[in-house]
């Protein structure tokens, strides 16, 4: 960025539905310096051969409608305009969306579950998903990716009046996967929006969350969990814009990182607007170097342009494995591969003990000892 | 029977720049099972040290000495194979470990002490018991260990692992520092209730207040990194009265 001119807020100011309308990046930008942008074989200037396929196998209760639909369907992209250039071209070339109801008041009886599978990295696939959870209707909604692709996506939520909608999205891409993707929700009054992104295989996986406020009393609790292995770039840029008085948000996003050129991301932007007195938030970072070799960027950014907030903080911490806890649970005759696993399933599972839905939470805790396996070699 | 024993033991401890210092300036001490042993001495005079170093923390090296328990080789093992082969040490800061439950950590330890996991059942039991003797409410089972507790609190708590692990024989470093009289009590009473079986208790404080109500066999007066007295109980009278300063110049001069 140059010296010319600020915006108002200067996080994240464009919106765009034409990819044309942004510039392809270069790695000098501030929103791209962090991603290898030779690894996302050409998501991001547009010479991404097509016909790459990711597909979908849906699982919902009856309470929920799942559709598939084409890309002239009214419903889509109404809550989400993309804000990047890799956002714009999943917008412009995705031939199918999903469409998940939760009708007005219905309490959604079991998870609805969006299985998606990559059959091949060699070409580029595009998705986009939208999830409506009408006023004081209540859902969770689990997605699972998995197999190899190279695949761009967005993803709305829209949590109406009152209603309720916990998500729990999970990358577990094959060694190759590369997977850039917007996760927007944007919250109605009195709307509470829980989300979980769980991020541990594939080669490049950049995942962007944001979140915006309809009306007042919105709450957004934002969890992430990540385990980056050697060579493996793993990379959350949140965004949450607090446009409407009293609304909350929880951000607290854990990782840990083992072996050569294993690479995390972190930025966590929060907007308060002028009009948005009142607002309560906090949003926290930490990482967990495991081994040499690693390395993280973790850059919080707060930009609070009113001064009635109720709350407003953020933290950043990275550092290795604390040889005063492996020593204190060493002196109890724990063994020191022992002594770093409890230290870092306790570190990650305060995080997973709070994804509600038990299949997943197990799912999770066991890919989180299968890479603690890894790391005992 | 169980015995400590430590022969002219020198630790230094390295201060990152200019190479390391030396705290611990040739110490004998043998700690017999069912012994309690009060190490009493100013501050600096190297009490802390002489724990961290038995139980292996990395900071402290050893120079030169022997530390064996029933003749094994104590200096020769790994902190966790030092705990297995029946050493412990409350630790003065017990660290605060997020998202390690208390009975989660407690069950982890004793498995590895005994070399089996014991029943849940059992366990749980012991558990509940041990908490009761030592007024730790129950809840405590489920929080992360040490994380938000009260100085009092942790300091409970490294008597509830002690009690729960059982060693041959228990370092104490300064778990009276920073009690409440009440609090002191019930620690004092954990003590006496493990120091009437087969461990051997090695007391380190600063202050005298908890030898009133635990009543050591020995008592050894610290200063400049080595024992500069020794007595019964009541050379801890005599520091009561007349504090560690003629000990303290004792100790420079060494």
């Amino acid at each position: 960025m140059g010296l010319d001119v600020k915006p108002l807020s200067t996080l994240h100011d464009k919106a765009s539905f034409e990819v044309a309308d942004f510039d392809v990046p270069t790695g000098r930008e501030e929103e791209w310096r962090f991603t290898p942008l030779r690894r996302l074989r050409g998501l991001h200037n547009g010479t991404a051969e097509e016909g790459g396929k990711v597909l979908l196998e849906a699982e919902a209760p009856p309470e929920v409608t799942v559709e598939t639909v084409g890309r002239d369907d009214a419903r889509l992209g109404r809550a989400y305009v993309p804000s990047d250039r890799v956002s714009a071209q999943a917008w412009n070339s995705f031939t199918q969306a999903t469409v998940v109801t939760v009708p007005k008041e219905a309490v959604a009886s079991a998870p609805t579950v969006l299985r998606l599978r990559g059959e091949d990295a060699s070409a580029a696939a595009y998705g986009h998903t939208t999830v409506i959870v009408e006023p004081f209707a209540e859902a969770t909604v689990v997605l699972t990716h998995r197999g190899s692709a190279t695949y761009a996506d967005n993803v709305e939520f829209v949590v109406g009046d009152g209603a309720r909608l916990s998500v729990i999205s999970l990358a577990d891409w094959s060694d190759d996967g590369v997977h850039v993707s917007h996760q927007h929700a944007r919250l109605g009054r009195d709307a509470r929006f829980v989300s979980h992104n769980v991020t541990l295989g594939g080669d490049v996986v950049r995942i962007s969350p944001s979140v915006s406020y309809e009306g007042p009393g919105g709450d957004a609790e934002l969890y992430g969990v990540y385990f980056v292995d050697g060579g493996q770039h793993l990379e959350h840029r949140l965004l949450v814009d607090h446009a409407v008085p009293n609304c909350r948000s929880r951000v607290d996003y854990r990782g840990a990182l083992q072996d050569q050129d294993a690479h995390a991301v972190w930025i966590g932007d929060v907007i308060i607007r002028a009009e948005a007195e009142g607002t309560d938030t906090y949003e926290l970072n930490r990482n967990l170097v495991l081994t040499d070799g690693t390395r993280v960027d973790s850059v919080p950014n707060l930009e609070i342009l009113t001064g009635e907030v109720a709350g407003a903080g953020h933290a950043s911490a990275s550092g290795r494995l604390d040889d005063e806890h492996l020593f204190y649970l060493q002196a109890r005759g724990i063994t020191f591969d022992q002594a770093r696993r409890m230290i870092v399933r306790g570190f990650l599972g305060q995080l997973v003990e709070r994804i509600e839905v038990v299949e997943v939470r197990e799912k999770v805790r066991e890919a989180i000892e299968a890479e603690l396996d890894r790391g005992a070699d | 029977m169980a015995t400590l024993e430590i022969r002219d033991l020198h630790v230094s401890v390295g201060d990152g720049s200019d190479g390391a210092k030396e705290i611990l300036r040739g110490v004998d001490l043998t700690v017999q099972a069912g012994e309690t042993h009060a190490i009493m001495g100013p501050n600096g005079s190297g009490k802390s040290t002489l724990a961290y170093a038995v139980a292996g923390h990395p900071k402290y090296e050893v120079t030169s000495g022997t530390v064996t328990l029933d003749g094994e080789d104590v200096l020769d093992m790994t902190v966790d194979e030092r705990a297995r082969a029946g050493l412990f040490l409350a630790m003065q800061y017990p660290v605060e470990v997020p998202g390690v439950s208390v009975s989660n950590f407690l069950r982890s330890a004793v498995t590895a002490v005994r070399g089996e996991a014991p029943k849940l059942r059992e366990f749980s039991k012991d558990m509940k018991q041990a908490m009761e003797n030592l007024s730790i409410d129950p809840a405590f089972a489920q929080r992360s260990l040490n994380e938000g507790f009260s100085g009092g609190e942790k300091k409970r708590h490294e008597i509830l692992q002690l009690e729960m692990l059982k060693p041959k024989v228990a370092v104490l470093d300064e778990t009276d520092s920073g009690l409440d009289v009440d609090a002191l009590k019930v620690v004092a009473e954990g003590v006496n209730r493990f120091a009437s079986g087969d461990t051997g208790v090695l007391l380190i404080t600063h202050y005298t207040r908890i030898l009133r109500y635990v009543k050591p066999d020995f008592v050894h007066v610290f200063a400049g990194g080595r024992v500069v007295a020794e007595g019964g109980p009541e050379l801890a009278d005599e520091l009561e009265e007349q504090g560690y300063e003629k000990y303290v110049k004792a100790g420079a001069s060494l």
